[in-house]
């Protein structure tokens, strides 16, 4: 509280109920809204981590209507600037060159999960009172590195005993794909559909790194990166921004007429060494995450209108589709093949054009994903929109790892 | 199991020095006579249940009780992968199994490479031990930090 209260603005209402230990969740939290945000051009960019979370940090102020003078709480989350450029310190970095000084800042680093784990790290500080107008900004900068040096610093997650016998969340992909495929009798090609969809869908996505629709037999016939997958079943590598600000509903309504709520989220581990778990195809993380999502948010998997899931290989969108609870488990690729989450259909996944149509640069990939679940559940998504009025985002760590599933409502 | 396969030795990834626990690459002839191979080191929990690696505290809550040395047995291939983009001091392809053992009844699965790609899901494979299987000093993480020898699997 200390920052909220130095700057003698936190609503008394917050506080009440603290001593109380049943209801205590309801008793003491705001509920947190997001009146703003923004993504940049993902791809192969020129500017670097401290350029790129400037841009779409300045980007989503602009679209809130917010001076930077405002901002109590500053979150980057990024997975690896200094592995990657050398370039340490980028909250307080970021803090200066918004102007946004002296809010508090930090830094949050949950693997490709940072974005989600910036989402949750930003609505704790509003829902607890600590914060009336915190700035999340994600980013990443990888693409001056080679694909072997990227696969390495992504891999450096490991254990080290996959470690040291080159495992890569490529070849956990492998492994699962093979696994699922042949314990659900599952068509290759149903793999290949989750490949073309995102790729249409990213047609209709100005900040996507690919904007060009891929044909199944392209898909099919794509270079072998990870038996049985193939090049256009992993997503690239990708330089790019997004942000988001998130204030008390309170202080929402001074800035905006239309806004979301952050009705529901959760953050959940799983085994750090991937083999441990009983079943390969269940990724433990997303399950209770989404348990305690659903939970706050008082919905069920029936209630989802649209979501974003991660997709840095096509296999994770059959896993976190049905461990999200839209789908039996076994079942996610039938629907695939059968256009229930096309833009479409009776559940569009996502619409952005996913990790693998729009890129994934690590830190920035959580909060675009719930960036575009705000522009869904607003209306604003232009040609992608869907009818949504509840929205679901699940950003992965590792493989499956750390998870965060973020449930936003429109206001 | 049987008290051959027990070990009072630490599990493996807690000595973290491949020159006093796996022989040193750049010396050794060739593979190192059997007394001398490190142990594909599993940890035995109170409960009876195992895993490889070991962990300070298992799935039960409680810390190890004993060692059990995985390369003794042989195990079934759960999936397998050919990863053809690999990073850094890796070899290309690379050939990937999770495998399971069954010791005494009770599971335990462990990751590795593969000898060969001529295997299938439920191929019996067994340990064979490599002094060194990625150049420790061609990745990110420091080579004094962590263990580079190990098993890979070979079908049977």
């Amino acid at each position: 509280m200390a920052d909220g209260e130095a700057a003698g603005n936190v609503d008394p209402d917050v506080l009440k109920g603290n001593d109380q230990a049943d209801g205590r969740r309801e008793a003491t939290m705001e509920r947190v809204a997001i009146i703003g945000a923004s993504m940049s051009e993902f791809g192969q960019r020129d500017a670097w981590i401290r350029e790129l979370l400037a841009e779409a940090g300045t980007a989503c102020l602009d679209d809130a209507g917010v001076a930077p003078d405002a901002v109590d709480h500053l979150y980057v989350a990024n997975m690896a600037s200094g592995e990657f450029e050398g370039q340490t310190g980028v909250p307080n970095a970021l803090a200066h060159d918004l102007a946004a000084v002296p809010a508090y800042t930090a830094r949050i680093d949950q693997t490709s999960s940072s974005g989600g784990a910036g989402v949750y790290a930003a609505w704790q500080s509003v829902a607890s009172g600590a914060s009336e107008m915190t700035l999340l900004v994600g980013g990443e900068k990888m693409t001056h590195r080679s694909t072997s040096e990227a696969t390495d610093v992504i891999a450096s997650l490991t254990h080290p005993v996959e470690y040291k016998h080159g495992v890569t969340l490529p070849s956990f992909a492998g492994l699962t794909a093979r696994h699922y495929l042949e314990t659900f009798d599952a068509p290759r090609e149903s793999l290949a559909e989750v490949a073309v969809k995102n790729h249409r869908n990213g047609v209709d996505n100005p900040h996507a790194q690919f904007r060009k629709e891929i044909t199944r037999e392209e898909a099919l016939d794509s270079p072998i990166v990870a038996d049985p997958l193939r090049l256009y079943d992993f997503c690239p590598i990708t330089d790019g921004s997004s942000a988001l600000l998130l204030c008390p509903e309170s202080v929402a309504r001074e800035y905006a007429d239309d806004y979301a709520l952050v009705t529901g989220i959760g953050g959940a581990t799983d085994t750090h060494v991937v083999h441990e778990r009983a079943d390969p195809t269940t990724m433990g993380g997303v399950v209770n995450s989404a348990e305690t999502a659903y939970e706050m948010a008082d919905a069920d998997p029936g209630d989802v209108d649209v979501a974003e899931l991660h997709d840095m290989f096509t296999i994770l969108e059959f896993l976190q589709s049905e461990d999200l609870g839209f789908f039996e488990k076994g079942e996610g690729w039938k629907a695939a093949q059968e256009g229930v989450t096309a833009r479409d259909g009776d559940l569009p996944i996502n619409t952005s054009g996913g990790l693998k149509s729009k890129g994934h640069p690590l830190g920035a990939t959580g909060v675009a994903q719930v960036y575009e679940i705000y522009e869904q559940v607003l209306g604003e998504a232009g040609p992608r929109q869907v009818p949504a009025d509840t929205g679901l985002a699940c950003n992965v760590g590792g493989f499956g790892n750390c998870v965060t599933t973020t449930i936003l409502e429109a206001r | 199991m049987t008290r051959d396969d027990t070990h009072s030795t630490p599990a493996e990834g807690s000595n973290g020095d491949p020159r006093t626990d796996g022989g040193n690459p750049a010396t050794d002839g060739g593979e190192p006579e059997d007394d001398d191979r490190p142990a594909l080191a599993a940890a035995r929990y109170p409960d009876g249940s195992l895993t490889y690696p070991a962990h300070p505290i298992g799935p039960d809550g409680e810390e190890p009780v004993e060692t059990v040395d995985l390369s003794e047995h042989t195990a079934t291939v759960v999936t397998w992968t050919t990863a053809t983009a690999t990073p850094p001091g890796v070899r290309q392809p690379n050939h990937l199994a999770i495998v399971e053992f069954d010791v005494d009844g009770e599971p335990v699965r462990a990751i590795g490479q593969l000898t060969t790609d001529e295997v299938e899901t439920g191929d019996e494979v067994r340990p064979v031990y490599c002094e060194e299987l990625r150049d420790p000093d061609a990745g990110i993480r420091e080579p004094d930090s962590q263990e580079w020898d190990g098993y890979r699997f070979e079908p049977v």
